[in-house]
């Protein structure tokens, strides 16, 4: 397979004039459409599927001048606006100041948050301010569900940040969500809570990415579920938002609203709190890791010039996937997903519709990559002993050129 | 919309060149649109400055057999309130 690194520079293809959006997309855009930026590693909370492993400040986080220094070049490249994240991004004790600094620059915020820090004033501070969305983050409609992956009294926060917002006048508010088997069952309850608070559903996709490596394989959704999930989406359409998180599952057929991009270095990627610019804010690794905003040059150097936007900015290889009529719906899903559960880039999304990852997920000698950073609290809780760790390889590691999901797999003798 | 229209894009909206065309980002409504060529990407920014939408597509060059398919764009920035008819000729 064709992995990251080792995909040659030299030939990158010129864009093409013409054709398709998404064609033009593949080829990058002179800035980001949709920046990430976690401002924090520091966190009150511990979910046990941080995509972020966030809990601890790391004592290289960007100072505050910094930050202005980044919102100054990121309004010189007309970045229209920011998800902030973190951590808590709240936590930061100059998060408000910046958040109004971004906002004087023309730059919008969309920031997350669990809901500590939004009270009665903090919101209508918020409802006052033009450019300035807040998604709440809930994993679940009900306390049980919720607290499981977020934390006791995590729910109660979120729904009292959420009336805090709606008792101030702030005007649809997000309620965030990420989509994991104990909670894809309460997609109704989770729209008729953001009915009562005047919120917008957002749903998005659990990444095996941080702490969520730990505990994809339980949490994930089954395949009846996605397709559960799937047929809810179709009926929802515009109404709920997504952020184009599941076009994996456009391999049931219908492409689902948004691009149907994997976007990660061409029109989105992350900026880490100590300034770690990654392809996108699903793959904070070395592997995905294209520069510092403290370098010469800045945020808008890397997004430029850094060697492995300029790679994913060219047509990938999707190796075996392009046979599937599916293909140009899903192109191969997320390529954070696949790194993560140790798939090959070129091969089927781990959680591929059509159950073309499956042999592939149950391979002898498949490896986790180890996590790029962890910034937790307590000790990371143990991956339990499963078969595909505890089992020695069957040969020797797969070729790098291996283009079938197949390659390497042998049939167990009797 | 008419060819002897008078519009200006919303003074809410931003617009930045891209290889393609251009991004617009309306901050009020949040609303990403692509103008997915580089004479749309002048028509759109040479209305304000122009009597009528026809003035802004003969200014920007673009030839009268493609007129229909671009009012038919500018139609729907209109929907998304990235174009405005302009106050002061609001008559016409």
């Amino acid at each position: 397979m064709t992995t990251v690194h080792d995909r040659p520079t030299a030939s990158v293809p010129s864009r093409p004039r013409g054709g398709s959006l998404v064609q033009q997309f593949e080829y990058g855009l002179d800035a980001p459409i949709c920046l990430t930026w976690e401002l924090t590693y520091a966190c009150n909370l511990a979910c046990i599927h941080c995509l972020s492993s966030s809990g601890k400040r790391d004592p290289r986080e960007l100072s505050t001048e910094q930050c202005e220094a980044v919102i100054d070049q990121l309004q010189a490249m007309q970045v229209f606006y920011v998800n902030i994240g973190g951590g808590e991004p709240t936590i930061r004790p100059d998060f408000w100041h910046l958040l109004e600094y971004a906002v004087s620059h023309q730059v919008g915020v969309k920031f997350s948050t669990n809901g500590v820090r939004i009270t009665p004033e903090r919101a209508r501070f918020l409802a006052s301010t033009d450019y300035v969305d807040v998604q709440v983050s809930l994993d679940g409609a009900t306390a049980d569900v919720n607290d499981r992956v977020r934390g006791e009294g995590s729910f109660d926060m979120a729904i009292r940040a959420l009336e805090n917002l709606s008792a101030a006048g702030f005007a649809d508010a997000k309620i965030s969500v990420v989509v994991t088997r104990e909670n894809v069952d309460q997609l109704d309850l989770f729209k008729a809570l953001a009915d009562r608070h005047g919120a917008t559903l957002r749903l998005t996709r659990l990444r095996p990415s941080g702490r969520g490596a730990d505990v994809w394989d339980e949490l994930h959704p089954t395949a009846s579920q996605q397709r559960t999930l799937y047929e809810w989406l179709l009926r929802a359409g515009e109404n709920v938002l997504t952020g184009d998180s599941f076009f994996h599952l456009a391999g049931f057929g219908e492409s689902l609203p948004g691009l149907n991009l994997c976007g990660a270095g061409r029109v989105v990627c992350l900026i880490d709190p100590v300034g770690d610019v990654y392809a996108c804010p699903f793959a904070i690794h070395d592997q995905f890791h294209a520069g510092n905003v403290l370098s010469p040059g800045g945020f808008g150097a890397v997004w430029k010039d850094s060697e492995l936007f300029a790679d994913l900015r060219s047509p990938q290889t999707s190796g075996a996937c392009t046979k599937c009529e599916f293909f140009d719906s899903c192109r191969g899903g997320c390529m954070a997903a696949k790194f993560f559960t140790g798939l090959p880039l070129d091969g089927p999304d781990p959680e591929c519709v059509q159950g073309y990852s499956e042999p592939a997920l149950l391979q002898i000698g498949r490896t986790i990559p180890a996590a790029g950073q962890d910034h937790s609290r307590s000790a990371r809780r143990p991956t339990g002993p499963t078969p595909l760790e505890i089992a020695p390889p069957s040969g020797p590691p797969v070729h790098a050129c291996a283009e079938s999901p197949l390659a390497g797999f042998t049939v167990p003798r009797p | 919309m008419l060819l002897d229209g008078a519009w200006t894009m919303s003074p809410s909206v931003s617009i930045r060149p891209e290889p393609f065309g251009a991004l617009a980002y309306h901050f009020g409504t949040r609303r990403l649109t692509f103008l997915k060529s580089r004479e749309m990407v002048s028509v759109v920014t040479g209305l304000a400055a122009c009597a009528t939408v026809r003035e802004a597509l003969a200014k920007a060059g673009v030839p009268q057999t493609q007129w229909s398919v671009f009012l038919q764009a500018l139609e729907a920035l209109a929907d998304g309130g990235m174009i405005e008819r302009r106050a002061d000729l609001a008559a016409a």
